[in-house]
């Protein structure tokens, strides 16, 4: 069940050569999750801002991120930030690399870090550390220069 | 009606996803910052769940919808799991998603992932174009 983001994002392209129709199942449980978000995001909405750290919180105001009110930094994801240097960099660089990265590694975080490491699987769990090791990398050492 | 099931498995999954904040750009950041046990916790708890399931599909030989074996085998270990695996940790710092998340955000009202959406899948058409010339 858990193999969802390798079976989301290969499932959009066709041209990956096999029936795709046998794997249709997870076009369905997309759907379902795209469902799933607007019931939590409308119904169950949470009124509050997100209660992240307090290290976390100074440590991206350094970096000049001001806006906390929702899941996402608005000074970053916002359409009127596409057409920045920054804007550009998180959303479609990060969207690019996050799905090249996921077929190129043959999963993602459920589909590694959760259901392989719940198989004791090794490779998933070499995955999964090279999933930490880029994150980090991102995180301490560009994310400096490109904020 | 198989696939209905899938639907609400989504469904299910979704809220999940969003009422857990693990789609939040915050929460993945407070992870790679080591600032709050809050996604270690959640992945502990998912890891923990998952091996309790796989030692009970295995003993009590539980049966697929399609009533066939469940395939536990993992994936087999290539070398994609750490190139790809850094190139993915990436992309999962600067957009804060993986890619579930990237489709609750969607539905839970912020439109702009589309952007994000739609340049993730074009990532994974490069790779399937690329694939023969990367090492594995």
């Amino acid at each position: 069940m858990r193999h969802l983001c390798a079976a989301l994002v290969a499932g959009k392209v066709e041209y990956f050569n096999y029936d795709w129709k046998k794997e249709s199942w997870s076009l369905f449980l997309t759907a379902g999750v795209i469902i799933g978000g607007l019931i939590a995001g409308t119904l169950m909405a949470n009124p509050h801002d997100i209660a992240i750290s307090g290290a976390t919180k100074a440590d991206l105001i350094k970096l000049g991120v001001t806006s906390f009110s929702s899941y996402v930094p608005k000074d970053l994801f916002a359409w009127d930030k596409l057409m920045t240097l920054r804007g550009f960099f998180f959303m479609i660089v990060g969207g690019f690399l996050t799905g090249f990265g996921t077929r190129y590694a043959n999963g993602c975080t459920s589909g590694h870090a959760i259901m392989g490491m719940s198989l004791l699987n090794p490779g998933s769990l070499i995955a999964t550390v090279s999933f930490f090791i880029g994150g980090l990398v991102m995180t301490w050492l560009i994310f400096p220069l490109i904020f | 009606m198989k696939n209905v099931l899938f639907l609400c498995l989504g469904v299910y999954f979704g809220i999940v996803l969003v009422k857990s904040e693990v789609i939040s750009w915050f929460r993945i950041q407070e992870m790679f910052r080591f600032q709050s046990i809050h996604m270690y916790g959640i992945m502990g708890v998912a890891v923990a769940i998952g091996t309790l399931s796989v030692f009970l599909i295995k003993r009590l030989n539980i049966k697929s919808v399609d009533n066939e074996a469940i395939n536990l085998t993992g994936k087999p270990f290539t070398k994609g799991n750490i190139f790809g695996g850094i190139l993915f940790g990436f992309g999962w710092a600067l957009t804060g998603a993986c890619p579930g998340p990237l489709y609750a955000l969607l539905g839970s009202g912020y439109l702009i992932f589309i952007l994000v959406l739609l340049s993730a899948i074009c990532g994974a058409y490069v790779y399937g174009v690329v694939r023969d010339k990367l090492p594995h």
